[in-house]
């Protein structure tokens, strides 16, 4: 065996991957783009747990289940999230997150 | 014997998984990006696979690959009147890539510090099997009330974008 990988790089991926997400979700006007880059985030999350879980505890598998929930919440999140993007849309007839000022005084 | 996970397969998926990312971020179609958060998610499923978690790199692949890009894409589908909305300019934010920097440094800072960070991992994994025992005994109750929050969230979704445009 070569070259091989230990928790580090994994953390370091992570952290690479919740920075580009933070940068997204908080740079976009786009209501759309914003809920895919949180999406990026919630995978960068994931991906720590995982290797965090497998390199130290394997066989409590507790990141795996902490894991498995975040997808079950993240997924709620998004549908949720898409629908009331959708439902902006109907009233407002756009998903650009500056137009949508209607508590705005 | 602890065994250690090759670096060439972790690089490989390391790249689609930066790249699709930065693509998402930085293409100015919207629906480019969403395919290519679908291609991050399928690298990310890759992962899990290296991490030997098999029954996540799965559900990766059904609920991010299959549901959430679908799911996306529709919306975005629905919320363009014209082919030449999907274009977009390009949103900058000084402040975000910032935050964002200061963000990667202080990690990078931390998972430095962290004294052994172990480069191998135990051998002795616990397959889909185990997985599935566990999850119906000591997370049994979590397991309820994720079920119950994905209901709830199903019923909201229906409820909201359902609705009539009556003001």
């Amino acid at each position: 065996m070569s070259a091989v990988v230990g928790l580090r790089e994994f953390l370091v991926l992570s952290a690479v991957l919740f920075a580009l997400g933070l940068y997204g979700a908080l740079s976009k006007k786009s209501a759309i783009m914003i809920l895919m880059a949180i999406e990026l985030m919630t995978n960068a999350v994931n991906i720590a747990l995982i290797a965090m879980s497998r390199f130290l505890t394997p066989g409590l598998m507790t990141g795996q289940f902490f894991a498995a929930f975040i997808m079950v919440v993240s997924t709620a999140e998004i549908g949720l999230g898409l629908a009331l993007v959708l439902a902006l849309y109907r009233r407002t007839r756009t998903v650009e997150v500056d137009r949508i000022d209607r508590l705005k005084g | 014997m602890p065994s250690a996970i090759p670096a060439l397969p972790f690089y490989l998926l390391v790249t689609a998984i930066i790249g699709g990312a930065l693509m998402t971020i930085f293409s100015r179609n919207v629906v480019h990006a969403a395919f290519w958060l679908l291609e991050a998610m399928v690298a990310v499923s890759g992962l899990f696979l290296l991490l030997s978690a098999e029954f996540l790199a799965l559900v990766q692949l059904l609920v991010y690959a299959g549901a959430v890009a679908v799911l996306t894409l529709f919306v975005i589908m629905l919320t363009l009147r014209r082919r030449e909305d999907a274009i977009r300019p390009l949103d900058t934010s000084v402040a975000a890539a910032g935050l964002a920097a200061v963000f990667g440094i202080v990690t990078a800072i931390a998972v430095g510090g962290f004294s052994p960070l172990p480069a191998r991992m135990p051998a002795a994994a616990p397959g889909i099997a185990q997985f599935g025992g566990e999850l119906f005994t000591r997370w049994a109750l979590p397991f309820e009330v994720a079920s119950v929050v994905l209901l709830i969230a199903l019923v909201g979704a229906v409820w909201w974008s359902g609705e009539d445009e009556d003001q």
